[in-house]
Parts: structure tokens; sequence; C-alpha cells
């Protein structure tokens, strides 16, 4: 199991997730052709403006509205998304494949990071159970999704603390990974990959078309 | 289903049509709609939006009914898009009545929670889909319906008889020559600078509107026309009930009508679906990608002939006004600031109103709902609580709704909840303070 | 159209008419109408009573009434108007009012041929069509639009059969619309009716038919076509054989149907308002091949060249070789003949004129207020106050002009060689 997480795994997640994104986005826009007033109206300048007020943090008034939830949100999706890239145990493992290497987080940091990323899922869960206008649009799928994006960030921090046989936590670390992976283009997680797509193009109807901000 | 006050209003465009469904018929409807006219927009918004709940609190009926989960829009589209996909259209009448009455009476269209879902989903757009599924099955509020019968039949929302649109304007003209000297509603002038077009309730009910307008036309000097035929109303609740075929019809008679009389523009008056409608909707099912010819709504109008000075205020109005933002104009064209710089220049007191501009709520008679008429104006009211909130906060006695639809939706809340203020038009304040110079006085 | 070969074709300029005077004689002039021969200047006016007539050069109608509008010459030069006489309405022709009266009267309409005129009424809340002074026997409940046989004799409108209560949308579906031709209604009933239109020798009439919420077609004389679409358009007879032929939607596309066949099958976004050459062996037709690129198709065969802003109608030579529109681009607008737009752009053209032999195009254009012949892309001659469309004499050597300069209005014969250079 190490073995093949350790090597062909690796390479059918990652082409799971380029393939998969690559043929979500391309034939999002191909279909998007077929809806006629789409296309028509996108326009970088609006596009890139209402993507910037919705990624910088309190750029817009719903931002604004719930800090707690922004500043969570926030640092959950920066944290979900940079730890992986930059965790030391990462890159080393980049460096022996590859000789490739980069810039790494400071340990604490990484764990640190890491330890947000699970506080974020168990909040949004906490959430989606507590809340009663999130509980009622939430279905079971909901759960699964925050299991698959935190179980890699579980295990690591597992695997980092070596609880339990560090070579299974490792293994169930490499195929929750994996999975984390694979998962992006056909699960909720797509919402990574439509973000700048409906965001540009809701921008673009506001602004473009009709000189308002959608922020 | 559950059993509110909401669910328990009688109204035949549902309750009566429902009987003559069948579930074929159902199931054939929706498959036709969810995968022959919608495409990227439908699969896109529904594979995205990630059930976070942020655009709750966008809606003013969420926010008025306390929080109830029901009225999210992401909750409207849960109890009724999603059962759709999920049951592949395999529904039944009752739920059908319930998607009707959720989709007509309880959004209003308006667009400000896509403002507030961080990936931009237009949830109006989805509630829309719903609309054209209950439009194609003909199970839309009775008197929605009956408005889209008219524009079927008349090209205006009102019945209005092509002799009562004619002698209303011979009328408002004799009526405005009253007041200003040779004040005209030139009719059928071909060449004229400006076509203004209006929504039949003005021929219907508010017909001094016609005549506030020929004094304004007057006094700013504006070359204008009005045609004599169909054509005339630029309203279409068509749009709204969900019947883009005869939405298509009205508009391209508005527009045709502009282009027969060589105008070189049309100025609408002040209404803000009208304006969603002939600007965007309607030649968007038309094949243009932009009105044919410059739409300018009459709070632009108004904005333009005031700052160039063709129109002067004499004295400004005294008593302290609020301004409501209609959304279609405001968040569909962000004319929020220049309905600022016009009540300004017209009133000496202005309080404005918060949230405001693109963020301010619905009247909630927009996007048809007040045409759904008597039966749904309690829940309308109830829908609209954050609405006297806001304006009640201003302490204003005016509220100036630029806008039929949110002229007669305030006007509600104002009763509903007894705020102990009035509605206004623009025009109806313009006529009264502007200067008219003694050459044009009677 | 006119008959122009009794018009004098002699006479360079001539001023007609000065305006100044009649405006100082009149408390009010309105707009200003001229004959198609360009002899006669007519307007209402409004004397100091209050009181409307029509002014024509010098001259007045005698009779004075409570409201004159809608002054119109006829193609035989015959001028006409509504008129309001003791809270009655009726049409008067050079001056004499019809012997008719009625609640309202309104949308009066020469034939074809230029030698009936008829018009929309309202009489006892019952709805109906004049048409020369006669009325049709059976008022209706509404009526919206109605159509002239191309001779005048007879009458088609768009009508109610049924009285509707109010917001009764389930009798609406029953079906309360339907078409009456000479004042006597089809036997079926439809949800909606519009567009009536008669064939050449006015023996059958066309009109749009719906049939159900979403379901479009078109009839001839009561006679649907078998097939349901999602939406149709004007329907047109072909000159020659008396066939019908209009836009139909299916499946999102636009095609051309005959007699309820697809006959051009090319998947237009859009089509509508469909001419026929003068010989009924070409069609063109108003089309969008893609969303929000619009041009002129002819034979199904779309211009290359597509404008954004807006295409109007075909308009075909007398020979039937070349096909005209007006076009708009970024709101400025111009003529394009057979795709190729002029080079030059105006506040507003107006619709293009043929020379009798088909290679010269004239028109009249705006420019900051100021009007202009434009032959054949370039602006020629002076600039007016006012101008009324141009018109060719018969052997096309000769260009009449109709225009105001200096509120006097003049009628001009200019050579056909000096205005195309």
């Amino acid at each position: 199991m190490y073995d093949f997480a350790r090597g062909p795994l690796v390479w059918i997640a990652f082409a799971i997730f380029f393939g998969g994104s690559v043929y979500r986005i391309i034939s999002t826009i191909m279909l998007a052709k077929k809806d006629k007033v789409i296309l028509p109206y996108m326009r970088t300048k609006y596009g890139l403006r209402s993507i910037a007020h919705w990624l910088i943090p309190f750029g817009s008034r719903n931002m604004r509205l719930r800090p707690f939830f922004t500043i969570m949100s926030f640092l959950f999706h920066a944290c979900l998304l940079l730890t992986p890239i930059f965790t030391l145990g990462h890159i080393a493992l980049w460096q022996e494949s590859w000789g490739v290497s980069w810039w790494h987080l400071p340990d604490t940091l990484s764990t640190l990071m890491t330890f947000i990323v699970v506080a974020g899922g168990v909040v949004f869960v906490l959430r989606r159970l507590s809340d009663p206008t999130v509980r009622m649009v939430t279905s079971f799928g909901d759960f699964v999704v925050v299991l698959i994006v935190i179980a890699p960030f579980v295990t690591g921090l597992l695997a980092y603390y070596q609880v339990f046989d560090y070579r299974t936590i490792i293994t169930i670390h490499m195929w929750t990974g994996a999975i984390w992976l694979a998962s992006v283009p056909f699960t909720k997680i797509a919402h990574m990959l439509f973000f700048p797509l409906t965001r540009a193009y809701m921008g673009c109807e506001f602004g473009y078309v009709r000189n308002a901000r959608d922020w | 289903m559950k059993d509110t006050p909401e669910s328990r209003v009688i109204d035949p465009g549902l309750d009566e049509t429902i009987k003559k469904l069948t579930p074929e018929h159902i199931e054939r409807v929706v498959q036709h709609v969810l995968t022959k006219e919608n495409a990227a927009r439908l699969k896109v918004y529904i594979d995205t939006c990630v059930h976070c709940g942020l655009c709750a609190e966008a809606c003013h009926t969420y926010l008025s009914r306390d929080c109830d989960p029901d009225y999210s829009p992401v909750g409207k589209v849960k109890n009724t898009l999603w059962e759709l996909i999920k049951r592949k259209g395999k529904v039944d009448g009752e739920f059908v009545k319930m998607m009707s009455r959720v989709a007509f009476t309880e959004c209003a269209v308006c667009r400000r929670c896509s403002m507030y879902c961080p990936f931009g989903i237009d949830i109006a757009y989805l509630l829309m889909i719903v609309r054209r599924i209950c439009s194609l099955l003909g199970v839309v509020p009775q008197y929605l319906q009956d408005t889209t019968n008219s524009h079927a039949v008349t090209s205006n929302q009102m019945w209005v008889h092509q002799d009562e649109w004619i002698d209303t304007l011979q009328w408002q003209e004799e009526e405005a020559m009253s007041e200003v000297k040779d004040a005209r509603i030139p009719l059928e002038k071909e060449g004229a600078e400006v076509m203004y077009s209006v929504i039949a309730p003005e021929p219907k009910i508010l017909a001094q509107l016609l005549g506030n307008m020929a004094q304004i036309m007057k006094v700013a000097g504006i070359d204008w026309t009005m045609p004599a035929t169909d054509g005339w109303d630029n309203s279409n609740m068509a749009m709204y009930s969900g019947d883009f075929e005869v939405m298509g019809r009205v508009e391209r008679l508005h527009w045709e009508t502009a282009a027969r009389l060589k105008a070189k523009k049309i100025v609408m008056g002040e209404c803000g679906h009208a304006f969603r409608g002939a600007v965007y909707d309607g030649p968007r099912w038309l094949g243009w990608k932009f009105p044919p010819i410059p739409m300018v709504h009459a709070i632009e109008f108004y904005y333009d002939i005031l700052k160039s000075g063709r129109i002067k205020v004499k004295e400004k109005f005294k008593e302290p006004v609020t301004v409501q933002d209609p959304c279609n104009t405001v968040r569909g064209r962000g004319l929020g600031p220049k309905l600022r710089y016009v009540v300004n220049e017209l009133c000496e007191n202005f309080i404005d109103v918060n949230p405001r501009f693109e963020h301010n709520y619905c009247c909630m008679a927009g996007g048809g709902t007040i045409n759904c008429g008597p039966p749904w104006k309690r829940s309308r009211m109830v829908s609209n609580r954050v609405k006297a909130e806001q304006f009640k906060a201003t302490g204003a006695h005016i509220v100036i709704t630029p806008c039929h639809n949110c002229h007669s939706g305030i006007e509600d809340v104002i009763g509903f909840y007894k705020l102990g203020m009035h509605v206004k038009f623009i025009s109806e304040i313009m006529v009264e303070v502007m200067d008219v110079p003694d050459e044009l006085k009677p | 159209m006119p008959d122009a070969s009794n018009w004098d074709w002699a006479v360079e300029k001539k001023t007609v008419a000065d305006l100044k005077q009649l405006r100082d004689k009149f408390k009010g002039v309105h707009e200003f109408v001229v004959s198609p021969d360009g002899e006669k200047i007519a307007a209402p006016v409004v004397t100091e009573e209050n009181s409307f007539t029509a002014a024509i050069n010098s001259d007045t109608w005698p009779e004075m009434v409570e409201l004159l509008w809608y002054l119109r010459f006829l193609p035989d030069g015959r001028l006409t108007a509504l008129v309001r006489i003791d809270d009655q309405w009726t049409l008067m022709v050079d001056g004499v009012p019809w012997n008719e009266r009625f609640e309202y009267a309104w949308d009066p309409r020469p034939c074809a041929s230029g030698s009936a005129i008829g018009m929309m009424i309202k009489r006892d809340f019952k709805y109906g069509i004049a048409i020369d002074d006669k009325v049709w026997e059976e008022g209706f409940d509404g009526i919206r639009d109605y159509a002239l046989s191309p001779d005048g004799s007879r009458a088609a409108a768009t009508v109610q059969v049924a009285p509707l209560a109010e917001a009764d949308i389930f009798a609406f579906s029953e079906g309360v619309w339907s078409i009456a031709v000479d004042g006597k209604a089809w036997d079926k009933k439809y949800l909606n009716t519009w567009k009536p239109i008669f064939s050449a020798d006015g023996s059958k009439v066309a009109a749009e038919i719906r049939t159900d919420i979403c379901e479009y077609s078109i009839s001839v004389d009561g006679n649907d076509w078998n097939d349901r679409f999602g939406c149709v358009w004007e329907p047109l007879f072909r000159p020659q054989n008396g066939s019908v032929i209009a836009p139909v939607r299916k499946d999102g596309f636009w095609r051309l149907a005959e007699n309820g066949k697809t006959i051009w099958d090319g998947k237009y976004n859009q089509l509508w308002q469909v001419k026929f050459s003068p010989d009924g062996s070409r069609i063109a037709v108003i089309a969008s091949p893609e969303y929000g690129r619009w041009t002129i198709a002819v034979d199904n065969a779309p211009w290359k060249r597509i404008w954004e802003d807006m295409v109007l109608e075909p308009h075909f030579s007398p020979d039937g070789k070349r096909v005209a529109a007006i076009v708009k681009e970024v709101n400025r607008w111009t003529i394009a003949v057979d795709g190729n737009p002029w080079g030059e752009q105006f506040d507003m053209i107006w619709d293009p004129v043929f020379s009798p032999c088909g290679k010269h195009i004239i028109a009249k254009a705006e420019r900051n207020g100021r009007f202009m012949i434009v032959a054949d892309g370039k602006p020629v001659g002076p600039q007016y106050d006012a101008l009324w469309d141009p018109i060719f004499s018969a052997d096309g050597t000769k260009i009449l002009l109709k225009y105001i300069e200096n509120d006097k209005y003049c009628r001009q014969v200019v050579s056909a060689s000096d205005v195309l250079g």
C-alpha cells in the first residue's frame, strides 16, 4: 500500500486532478456558448475587478457583516491551499523524486496552519448543524466533502506527532491526500475551479452591462 | 408540504390549473426547460453552490420573517429547483403549486442575493427557471397570468384599448396646457429626438403623470413624441411570468415603434422592471446584445435636464424626503448617485436610507410579485418588514419612488406598518418646484 | 405608390408657402405634412378660440372642429384627418367629414392602390372597421389591428369575439380572439391572433395564431397549419401563387416556412420582416445569423457583413436584383446595399429610394439637426431645416425635392444627373 501510494497513486491523483479540472473548465466554457448570453458580455476588467473584491478579506459587504466567519473562512482556505505546497515533508518528497525544491514553511507554522484547516472544518460542520438556515440546505454529501478535505490534514498531524504506527498513518495520509486531489473536479470542491468563472461572469453582468457593483 | 398561511392562500391560477396536469406533462416540461432551454449557467450554479447559506441575509423576505430558512434564497432554490433536478421532474401538481408560490410570490428576482453569494451565483436566474417551468405548465398566479394575457393581446399590461390610450393622451394634453402654455403630447411625430414610453397604469389610473410629463417636456424644450399605436407600453410582466415568447413580442414592438418613428432614443417613465425588460431581458431573447436604440431611464433623463439647466428649480420641496432605490435601475444600472443628485436638486431636506445604492432592499412589489394580486398582499407585507423599519429610521415624511412597482409596493408597506408617510414620483415633485418661464405661463 | 406622371416635372424651384405667415395667423401650428407631388403643405392649426382646422398652403379647411389630428395626405393627394365634432369622432377628407360618427376612430390607412381608406372605430361599446364611410355591421368586444385588401374593398381585423370577465384566465385560455373579415369572424377562436394580411387578389387572409401557452402557428382563412411552433412572426403571401410564408421558431432557432413546410432551414437566431422582390421570385428578410449580430438574408444567404445595433427592413430595387436596408452601428445610421454599407454615417437616415433603373439609391438623412439628400452614400446639395423623402420621375431623369428652408416650404425638381454625379 505504501509503495503504491508513494508511486502510482500520486500520479493517478495528479492526473485526475489536472485532467479533470481542465475538462470541467473547458466543458463549462463550451456549454457557455450554448447559453448564448454569457461569453459576449465577458470583459477582463470587470471580471478581475469582481474577483479581486471577493479575494480580498472584507472586500465585500457580506464579509464585513460577519467578521468572525470571514476571518475563519479566509484562514481556512489560505491554509488549505498553502500548507500542502510549502510543508517541508512534501517538498522533501519532491526533492527525493524529482530533484526540485522550494521555500518551505517553518515547522511550527505549518503545524499551526494544519490545525487551522482542521479547526475550520470542524467549525463548518458545527455551523451546518447549528444554524437552521444552513442545516436546511445541507446534505450528507456536504459532510463528506468536509471529511475529504480535512482528512489529509488530520492524518498529517497524526503522522507529525507520530501517533499510532507511523507507516500506517503516513499511508493513510497519502491515500486521503490523493482522494482529496482527485475529488476536486468531481465534487463540491469544484467550487474552487468555478469561482473565477462565476465571479467574473457576475462581475461583468453587474459592472460591464449594468454599471453597478457586485460586492 | 408545510402548512403555513402562505400555503393556504387561495389563487385559482394555482389551485385550478394544477388539476389539469399529468405527471408525464410535468416531467416533459421540466426536462425541456432544464436540458433544452438552459445550459452552462444552470449546471455551473448547481455544481458550484456549496450550500453555505451566505446568501440568506441578502434577502428581505428572510430578514423580515425572522430568518425562516424556507425564505433564504438558497432555501427557495432547494425547495424548488434542487428537488426538480433530484426527482428528474417526477413531481406532482401540489409540488408545482408550491414552487409556483415560492418563485412568484416569495422571491422578487431582485438579485440582491447574487451580491452576497461569494460565487456570484445568480440565484434570481435559478428562480426564473422555476417560473419558466410554471409558466409552460400554466400554473401562474391568476392576476399575474392575466397581466401576461393582456401583454399578449394588447402589448400593454392593463388591457388598455387603443382608443382609450389616444383619448387619454389628448385629455392629458389639454390638462397640461392649463398649467404650461403650448404644452403638448405630440403623437406620431416622425423624427423627434425622443420617443417617450410609459407603462399601462399611467393611462389607466395615473393619467396625471402623462400631463406632468407634457409640462416638463415643454419647459425643458425637448423634441419628443409618443406613439398612437401599440408599442407605447414599455412594461413587461410576461418577462416575470416566464412567458418569454410574449415578452419578446412586446419588446420587439416597442423597439420597432421607436424605429418607425425615427426617434433617436427612448426616454422611459419612472419604472424599474420596464427598464429591465426593455434593456436586458427583452433584447437578449430577441437576439440583441444591447438595446437597438438608446434607452434613457427617467432618473437619468431628469438628471440630464437638471444638470444642463433645462429645468430650473423655483423653490425646493420643503418636507423631509427619503428615497427608494429601485432594484432594476440602481442594482440594474448604477443610477443611485444620479437619483440622489436629482433628489437633492429638487428637495431641501433629503435623508438617505441605509442600506442604500446596490445594497438597498427590494420593495417586494417588483419581479411581478405585486401583479400576483390581492391574494398575496399580506404575504408580501410580512415579507418586507425590514423595508418598513428602514424607512421609519429616516424620519422622512415622503418616500420618493422612481418606479411604479416600488411606488405601489411602498404605499402598501406604509399602510400595513402604519408609517404615516407618503410616496411620490420624481415627476410629481418636479412639476411642483420647477420654474416655469413667464412666456410659458398660461 | 403615387402616380407621378401627371406631376409638374418642369418647374425647377417653387416656394409653395411662407410658414411664418401661417404661424403668425394661428395660436398653434402642429406638425407639417406635404402632398406626394409636393404642391401642398398642411398642418393642424389651432385658433385663438382653441378650435382646430387644417391649413393647406395659405388656405384652411372651412369647418372648425373641436380637435383635429393625424393629418395625412393619401397617395392620390387627398388630405385626411381625424376630427372631433360635437364630441364624436370621424374622418375628414379634403375638409369634408364622413357622415358616420363614432365614439372613437383611429389609425386611418389607405389601401395599397390608394383608392380607399379604412380605420378602426368604436361605437356603442363595440369595435369594428369603417372603410370609406361604410361601417362593419357587426361590432366586436375588442380590436387590435387590421389590414385592407390591396384594392381597399375588404378589411380583416384582429377581434375579440367573446366577452372576457376581469382576470378570467380560464376563458382566455379557451380562446376569445379571432380574425374578422368584412365584419364576419372566423369560426375558430384562439388565445391570440395577430397581423392579418390579404393575398394580392384580396381573396385570402393569413394571420399569426396562438393555440396554447407556447404553441404558435399560421392560419389562412381559419385553416391552421398543421405544425405548432415555439413562436411565429408575421405571415406574407407570395405575390404570384398566393402561398404563405412566415418565420417560425423551432428548437430555439428561427426558420422560414411556406404553407407550413420549412423552406429555409438555416437555424437563424432571429428572422423577421420578410419581403418579396417585385416579381415574387426572391425573398429578403432581417436575420440574425448568430447572437447579437444582425444582417439581411437574401434567398437564405446572409450578407457577410453584420451589424450589432440594428438592421431595418430590406428594400428590393424595382428589377429585384438589388437589396438595400437601413443599418446602424455604434448608434450611427447608414444604408447598406447588397451587404456593403455606405462609407458615411448619419444621426438618422430614412428609407432608401431606388432609381427606376435600380442602379442608384438616394435617401433623406440627418446630421446635427439638419437634413440632406444622400446619393449612393455621398451627401449632395444643401442642407435643409426639414426635408421629405425624395422621389424619382418615372424615367429616372429627375428628382423631386420637398423641403423647408428659412421658414419657407419649397418644391424643387432637380436633374438626377446633378444629384447622382
